[in-house]
């Protein structure tokens, strides 16, 4: 199918696309010849098209063998099976961030942490996973304040691997607070990818992230510097989660994680899971403030990298993975079918199994539409179950209201996780709702970009996309317009 | 200046019954045994221009002499000797990167820039002749060519030929010149390009991201439709692909395009080589059709280039000199005309980067030449 979406709204300028994800940016008066007589296009101009599989009569016709294959690697997450599997080894955690109400306890909670039993079987789970690719990611809560727990996790999975042979990798989710050298040479031995959060500056991070000591970020950073004493400067990486104060400052952001040696960070807005309204209220924002600074930032990063100091916003260099290359990026919240179950499954400490972590979050406040089943359950029937069955009638974005007609569908997701959260059903209309505008938003301004293709910008871009050190991409090349 | 050494010369000839496919060897390399007595020929470096076999078995020796290009054969070199002749044909040249088994003269296409015109004639005998040629070539040899005309033409007696070449020469991967028209049926695809597929580069020329251009190229109605059907079924096997755009007046329009093209519905190709034109064959003769100075289509190479490696395909660009290149697009420019038929211009004299540069093909005069042909004498470009 050819879809049509206006990249501003005058309309000066529409980018049409198909399911494959070739796209062409056209000018008004180029739209409008399009759509009432391709003929009077220039001859160049719908050798563009045809070459892209964009002429209307492309709609009619069947798909060549490369464009089937085209399409096949596209979407080829999909044939792979769960490749990430998120073990919830504790919901304890002692800070208490206002952010996250619902996804932890108490540190002193008798009643938050994963039996050996539960760990035992959801590693079981993950090797019935078809995907050749397993990937054990733990959180919490503070996952490391039972490290005992991913030791084991650790090593059993290693073993088990032993006669299986997937390609298996470890991540964890930390304040890193409570790491000590012996874990964190543990980490090292075994590359777990460590992640932390950071904020901002210390005041930000700090009252956006309390802890008992009222020294979050003091401890963070220094602790930083200890991992990447042990695992090396790449050893641990960082992300904030967006909150109205920080709205303000892009820059100062940036700054931060400049200062702090990370080359990159990703851009999130704060999750509506897991907090009351009164706190959204305090910390919360309209989807356009959002974007607003996510403009401001995006800017100021572009100068950055245009200055010859790279540095990457990673959510943008997912979305232009999927707009710049035939492949998918992996990521899972941008999947059309969804990822959700499909790509992850969550292992909740109480020995649930969800398809998202903020699937584990919505059942936190009572809903039990999310739950799959439990750990004991063979993965068919997980995979089989009611929640999977909901979620998938909005699975589909190509095929969803909102989200069927529009251009920018090829390289979004359908996120039904989401929108049964906020909207109380994973089908919900998504035009209009935040994660639509977000985005559009984002899409629209990144499309736009393309078609002024400054040569820094689209260096950048390339890079991004790519994957590459900005070095090694000399000059952007060509750019489909 | 250097000249292009040719692949034939004349000798005295005596002893050849019928056609004798020979290895030339010295003494000292015959000695072990490694090609039989009747296949080889010894090379008696102390007689100047001769060389000559001893054949212990039936005591009736081939011998030359009197060869009139003395470097055109070395030892090593595999020769082509015919009863009543004096022509010498040099059918494999240790040491040379460019060695090409030459398939057959058919060809179902009729490109407008083919510098060697098809024949349409039945010359089926040359299969044997390369089976011959392929035992005699060395062990170690790395790269092995093989053109024509349309190799796959021969059907499934080109699948026995990659057979042939797993028996004798396992090592080397054979380079196979073709327009994959006739591998768009997915059986003949199999049973010849399904087999070896670490050791056979399959070429293919692609002009334009559109069925018109490319067609008009390759003077073929329905040509770019058979070659992407061909292309998805070597991809299918996971065949090794290289795809070749030799660059003219009627391909550089959408060479980025094609860029984009390849990378979009082709991304398992490894390699795109972008290459000037040979001025033989129908070049020469459509040269009004085809004739661009390179010099007005660099914007675009440089376009094509890096897209094609910022995206993690490995691109190189044949048959142009480097003076005429922008220096960003030096690290792809590869020596790439056989040396049979390299030569350097007079306008070379000083050139401090001769040493790494294409060159020119010796059929190229000066009306091929690029208006941006000028020795490099600046330092800093030779560094």
């Amino acid at each position: 199918m050819i879809r049509s979406t206006a990249l501003d709204a005058g309309g000066a300028q529409v980018l049409l696309s198909n399911d494959l994800g070739d796209y062409a940016i056209l000018s008004a008066d180029e739209f409008e010849a399009y759509k009432l007589a391709p003929d009077t296009m220039s001859l160049d101009r719908r050798r563009d098209l045809e070459a892209r599989s964009l002429l209307a009569e492309d709609s009619e016709r069947q798909w060549s063998q490369l464009e089937k294959a085209a399409f096949n690697t596209r979407k080829a997450f999909l044939l792979e099976g769960p490749s990430l599997h998120i073990f919830v080894v504790t919901l304890r955690c002692d800070h208490s961030c206002q952010y996250c109400q619902v996804s932890r306890a108490s540190i002193h909670s008798g009643k938050h942490d994963m039996s050996y039993e539960d760990a035992t079987l959801a590693i079981e789970r993950v090797f019935e996973s078809p995907s050749q690719t397993l990937t054990i990611e733990f959180q919490g809560g503070e996952p490391s304040i039972r490290f005992d727990l991913v030791r084991y996790i650790v090593e059993r999975a290693k073993q088990r691997n032993e006669t299986e042979g997937r390609k298996l990798s470890f991540a964890m989710v930390s304040t890193l607070h409570h790491l000590s050298d012996e874990d964190l040479i543990f980490c090292r031995d075994h590359e777990i990818r460590i992640s932390t959060s950071i904020d901002g500056p210390p005041e930000l991070h700090n009252m956006n992230r309390p802890n008992p000591g009222r020294d979050a970020w003091e401890r963070t950073v220094s602790a930083v510097e200890n991992t990447r004493k042990i695992l090396g400067p790449e050893g641990v990486s960082a992300l904030p989660t967006i909150t109205r104060a920080a709205l303000r400052n892009p820059e100062g952001l940036i700054n931060q994680y400049r200062d702090l040696g990370f080359p990159t960070i990703f851009l999130r807005p704060i999750s509506p899971y897991g907090f009351a309204t009164k706190t959204r209220k305090a910390i919360g924002y309209d989807m356009a403030d959002y974007l607003r600074f996510y403009d401001q930032a995006l800017n100021y990063i572009l100068d950055l990298n245009a200055a010859g100091e790279p540095f990457e916003e990673t959510y943008t260099a997912i979305l232009l993975r999927h707009i710049l290359t035939p492949f998918h990026s992996g990521y899972l919240d941008l999947r059309s079918p969804a990822g959700a179950g499909l790509g992850v499954l969550v292992y909740n400490y109480d020995g649930r199994v969800f398809p998202a972590d903020e699937a584990r979050m919505a059942a936190e406040t009572g809903d039990d539409r999310f739950a799959m089943g439990k750990v004991s359950d063979p993965f068919d029937v997980l995979m089989s179950s009611e929640a999977m069955r909901w979620l998938a009638t909005g699975a589909v974005s190509e095929h969803l209201p909102g989200c069927r007609n529009c251009a920018f569908v090829p390289y979004c997701g359908s996120d039904p996780v989401y929108h049964a959260t906020i909207h109380g059903d994973p089908a919900a209309n998504r035009s209009g709702t935040e994660f639509c505008q977000k985005h559009t938003h984002i899409f629209q301004s990144l499309f736009r970009r393309i078609a002024t293709a400054d040569a820094e910008t689209m260096r950048t871009f390339v890079s991004w996309a790519m994957q590459k050190p900005r070095e090694s991409v000399p000059y952007c090349g060509w750019i489909d317009q | 200046m250097n000249r292009a050494i040719g692949l034939h010369t004349h000798a005295v000839v005596h002893g050849v019954d019928g056609i004798s496919i020979l290895k030339v060897l010295t003494a000292a390399e015959a000695m072990k045994g490694q090609y039989s007595l009747e296949s080889s020929l010894i090379w008696e470096s102390w007689v100047p221009g001769a060389a000559g076999s001893i054949n212990f078995d039936n005591g009736a020796g081939i011998s030359i002499n009197r060869i009139r290009d003395e470097g055109a054969i070395k030892p090593g070199d595999v020769i082509r000797l015919r009863q009543n002749s004096s022509l010498v044909s040099v059918l494999y040249r240790r040491g040379s990167k460019a060695n090409t088994l030459f398939a057959t003269e058919q060809c179902n296409s009729d490109c407008v820039m083919c510098s060697q015109p098809p024949r349409n004639e039945d010359d089926s005998w040359r299969v044997r002749e390369l089976e011959r040629t392929i035992e005699l070539v060395d062990r170690d040899e790395v790269q092995l060519g093989v053109s024509g005309g349309e190799p796959t033409l021969l059907g499934d007696r080109l699948g026995h030929l990659i057979d042939h070449s797993g028996r004798h020469i396992p090592e080397t991967v054979l380079h196979i010149l073709s327009n994959g028209r006739a591998l768009g049926n997915p059986a003949l695809a199999t049973q010849v390009a399904g087999r070896r597929l670490q050791h056979v580069v399959w070429a293919v020329p692609l002009y334009a991201d559109v069925a018109d251009l490319h067609d008009e190229v390759v003077r073929a109605p329905g040509g770019f439709k058979e070659t992407l059907d061909g292309l998805y079924q070597l991809g299918r096997l996971g065949a090794r692909v290289e795809l070749r755009v030799v660059l003219h007046r009627m391909t550089v329009g959408r060479l980025p395009k094609l860029a984009s093209f390849i990378y979009r519905r082709l991304p398992f190709v490894e390699h795109v080589a972008l290459m000037g034109l040979e001025p033989m064959g129908f070049a020469k003769r459509n040269r009004d059709q085809i004739w661009i100075d390179p010099a007005d289509y660099m914007s675009k190479l440089k376009e094509t280039v890096f897209h094609l490696h910022n995206r993690g395909i490995t691109t190189s660009i044949y048959n142009l000199p480097l003076c005429v290149l922008p220096t960003q697009l030096w690290p792809f420019a590869e020596q790439s005309i056989s040396d049979w038929k390299n030569v350097y211009a007079a306008d070379c004299e000083g050139c401090l980067v001769m040493g790494k540069c294409a060159g020119f093909f010796v059929s190229a005069g000066p009306a091929w030449r690029s208006r941006a042909v000028r020795p490099i004498v600046n330092e800093e470009h030779a560094a």
